[in-house]
C-alpha cells in the first residue's frame, strides 16, 4: 500500500527516553543532528536569497565590484513588469509549461495503464524507458541539437522517410523552435511521470474493481469513476513537480537553442542568465529572480491547495 | 480471481499482448537517441556529417582519440621527416595529418566531476543522515516547519541564487574551486537526502534502539550500531540520487566554474576539433559520461520511485 506524502509530517508518536543519563542528552543530541544541516542552508539558501532581495532594491552591476551600489527602490521591479520583452519571455515560458505538461501527463498516463497491465518482460521495459530522465539535460539538449541539424541531422532525414518536407531548421525557424523544446523535454521527462502515475494505479485497491466488475460497469465507466479519481492525487503531484522542474528549467533550453532564434525560446530562466551573467545588469536580474521565485513558490502552494482537496473527497 | 477474467486486476492475453508491443514501441524509439550517440562517438568525424545518415557504420576509434588528446596539423615535409609512430593512436592522428600535442583536458574534467560529486554525495548523505534520524526520532521543535523549509529550498532556481553565490565565493576566493561547487552540492541535496532518508528511517522500528538501549547502550551506540546498518539501503540509495544530481548539474558549474573545478557537463558541448564540433569526440565524451548513471540506474530501478519524488511517495 502507498500513500501520497506532501507538506506537514504526521505528529510523532512518543518519545520513549531510557537511561537518560548515559551521554547526550535526545534535545542536545537532536541539536548536533539537524544543527549542521539547518547552518548550511541557511548559509547557501536563506543567505542568498535574502541578498537577491536586497540587490534587486540597487542598481548594483556585479562586474565592477569597487562601484558603490545605489537603492533605486522598487524601480527594478516597475522596469520588470513594465517590460514587454519580459512579458514575451513569460509567455515563452508558460507556452513550454504547459504544453510539454499536458503532452507529458497524456503520454505519461497512457504508458502507465499499459504498463500495470503486467505483460512478459515488463520489468525490464519500464527500467529501459526510466533512462532518458536520468541523463542530465545539457549534455541532451547538446545532443539533440546535433539531430535536429538541417544539413545531417538524423530527425530532418527521419522525418523526411515518411514524406516530410526535405531540409527544414527545427532550431532556427521561429514556429518550430519552442517546439523542439517542448519535444525533448517531453522524451526526457515522461517517464517520470509514468513513473509516479503507474505508483497511482499501483495504490488502487483491487476489491474497488471487484466491486464494479459484480455491477457489471463498463470499462469506461470503471475508468472514470474508479481509475481517475483514485490517481488524480498523483496526476496533481506530477503537476506540481513538473512545474517546480520546468520553470526554473534552464541547462536543456541553454544547450538546445540558447533562447533563439531571436528570443522565440528565451525562457525567463534564459533571460534572467543574460542579465545577470552578460549584461551584468544584477539588480535588474534580482527582480527578476525574485519575482521567478514568488511565481513558483505561489504556483506550488496553489497545487498543494488543491492536491489536500482532491485527497479530502 | 478467475471468476473476472477481463478485469483490469487480470487482463485477458490480447490485452496484455497489445501493451506489451506499445510499451516496448515507446521504449525502443526512446532509445534510439542514446544509440545514435553511442555509434556516433564510433564514427569518424566525416561519416558523423554524412547526409543521409549511415546507420551502418564501420567503427573508428577516433572519436575517443580525439576526446583524449590534443593535436595538431602539420605539413606534409615536416610529416614525412617524423620518426614512425609509436602508438597506434599516433599512427590514426598521423593519418590525419597530425601529430600529438598532448592530452586534452576531458581527463580533469571527468575526474572534477568524479571529485564534486562523490565529495559532495558524502557531505550531504552524512548530514542528511543525521538529521533525518533527529527528524524521525526526536521532538525537534518545530520539526514540521524546518521539514517544509527544507524541502521549500528545492524550488529556488539555481540562477537566482547563483547571483548572490557568485558574490559570495567571490569574496572569500570559493570561485572555481572543488570546494566551493561541492558545498552548493551539498547544500541542494540536502533537501532530498533528509526527505529520502527519514522515509527510510520511519520504516526502522524504533523497538531496536530501545532494545539496544536497555542492553545499556547510549543513544549514540544505539544509532551507530543498530539504526546506521539497518539504513544501508536508504543511505545507499540517497547516496546515488545525490551523486546522480552532483554528476548531472550544469548551472552552477557553468556560472561558477571556469578552469581548474570545471565539471563534465559544461564541458562536453564546447569540445571542438577541425572546422567546428567535433561530434565523435563529443559523442565519445558523451559516452563516458553517461556510463555510471546507465549503471546505477539499473542499480536503483527499485527505489527511482521514492527518489525523484523526495520520499513524498512511499512503496
Amino acid at each position: 500500500m502507498s500513500y501520497v506524502h506532501t507538506g506537514r509530517a504526521a505528529s510523532p508518536s512518543m518519545r520513549l527516553r531510557l537511561f537518560p543519563a548515559q551521554g547526550l542528552s535526545d534535545r542536545t543530541l537532536a541539536w548536533l543532528f539537524v544543527g549542521p544541516t539547518i547552518l548550511l542552508l541557511l548559509a547557501f539558501n536563506i543567505f542568498p536569497l535574502l541578498w537577491t532581495i536586497r540587490l534587486s532594491f540597487t542598481n548594483y552591476r556585479a562586474n565592477r565590484p569597487n562601484a558603490e551600489d545605489v537603492w533605486v527602490g522598487i524601480s527594478n521591479y516597475q522596469r520588470v513588469l513594465n517590460d514587454e520583452a519580459i512579458w514575451e519571455n513569460m509567455r515563452a515560458t508558460a507556452h513550454f509549461l504547459v504544453s510539454s505538461i499536458a503532452l507529458q501527463l497524456l503520454l505519461g498516463f497512457a504508458l502507465a495503464l499499459l504498463l500495470n497491465r503486467r505483460f512478459r518482460s515488463h520489468s525490464f521495459w519500464s527500467t529501459a524507458i526510466l533512462l532518458p530522465m536520468m541523463l542530465a539535460p545539457a549534455v541532451v539538449g547538446t545532443f539533440w541539437k546535433y539531430f535536429f541539424e538541417p544539413q545531417y541531422g538524423i530527425f530532418n532525414y527521419i522525418i523526411n522517410f515518411f514524406g516530410g518536407p526535405g531540409t527544414f531548421t527545427m532550431l532556427g525557424d521561429t514556429q518550430l523552435s519552442p517546439w523542439a523544446i517542448v519535444l525533448v523535454d517531453t522524451w526526457m521527462w515522461t517517464p517520470y511521470v509514468m513513473l509516479l502515475l503507474l505508483a497511482g494505479l499501483r495504490s488502487i485497491p483491487p476489491y474497488l474493481y471487484e466491486a464494479a466488475e459484480i455491477d457489471r460497469a463498463s470499462a469506461w465507466t470503471r475508468f472514470w469513476r474508479i481509475t481517475l479519481p483514485m490517481v488524480m492525487p498523483f496526476i496533481i503531484l506530477a503537476l506540481l513537480f513538473r512545474v517546480i522542474e520546468n520553470f526554473k528549467m534552464f541547462d536543456l533550453v541553454d544547450q538546445l537553442t540558447n533562447g533563439g532564434p531571436g528570443s522565440v525560446t528565451e525562457l525567463a530562466s534564459i533571460k534572467l542568465k543574460r542579465e545577470a551573467f552578460e549584461k551584468w545588469r544584477t539588480g535588474y536580474a534580482s527582480a527578476l529572480a525574485i519575482i521567478m521565485f514568488v511565481s513558483i513558490y505561489g504556483l506550488s502552494l496553489v497545487t498543494v491547495r488543491f492536491l489536500d482537496k482532491v485527497k479530502q473527497r | 480471481m478467475k471468476a473476472f477474467p477481463h478485469s483490469p486486476l487480470e487482463p485477458s492475453a490480447r490485452a496484455k499482448w497489445f501493451a506489451g508491443i506499445v510499451v516496448i514501441g515507446y521504449a525502443v524509439v526512446s532509445l534510439i537517441p542514446l544509440a545514435w550517440i553511442f555509434m556516433t562517438s564510433l564514427r569518424t568525424p566525416q561519416d558523423a556529417i554524412a547526409y543521409p545518415p549511415m546507420v551502418v557504420i564501420e567503427p573508428s576509434p577516433i572519436g575517443y582519440v580525439n576526446l583524449f588528446t590534443t593535436r595538431s596539423r602539420v605539413g606534409a615535409d615536416e610529416l614525412a621527416s617524423l620518426p614512425p609512430p609509436a602508438t597506434w593512436y599516433e599512427a590514426l592522428v598521423r593519418d590525419q595529418q597530425m601529430i600529438l600535442a598532448g592530452p586534452s583536458r576531458f581527463i580533469d574534467r571527468y575526474s572534477n566531476s568524479l571529485l564534486i560529486g562523490f565529495g559532495s554525495t558524502l557531505l550531504s548523505v552524512v548530514l542528511g543522515t543525521l538529521s533525518a534520524y533527529a527528524f524521525s526520532r526526536f521532538r525537534v521543535p518545530g520539526k514540521d516547519d524546518l521539514l517544509f523549509f527544507i524541502l521549500s529550498t528545492r524550488m529556488m532556481p539555481p540562477i537566482a541564487i547563483a547571483i548572490p553565490v557568485y558574490l559570495m565565493f567571490r569574496h572569500v576566493g570559493l570561485n572555481d574551486t572543488h570546494v566551493g561547487l561541492i558545498l552548493l552540492y551539498t547544500v541542494v541535496n540536502l533537501s532530498l537526502s533528509v526527505w529520502l532518508l527519514k522515509g527510510f528511517m520511519d520504516e526502522i522500528p524504533r523497538e531496536y534502539e530501545e532494545a539496544a538501549m536497555v542492553d545499556g547502550y547510549t543513544r549514540w551506540q544505539a544509532f551507530m550500531k543498530v539504526v546506521l546498518p539497518q539504513a544501508a539501503t536508504g543511505i545507499a540509495t540517497t547516496a546515488i540520487f545525490c551523486l546522480i544530481f552532483a554528476w548531472n548539474e550544469y548551472a552552477f558549474a557553468l556560472l561558477l566554474t571556469s578552469g581548474t573545478a570545471q565539471t563534465s557537463p559544461p564541458f562536453i558541448p564546447t569540445i571542438i576539433g577541425e572546422g567546428g564540433l567535433d561530434w565523435p569526440a563529443m559523442a565519445a565524451g558523451t559516452t563516458l559520461f553517461l556510463l555510471p548513471v546507465l549503471l546505477f540506474t539499473v542499480l536503483l530501478r527499485k527505489h527511482l520511485l521514492r527518489g525523484v519524488t523526495f520520499g513524498a511517495i512511499r512503496k
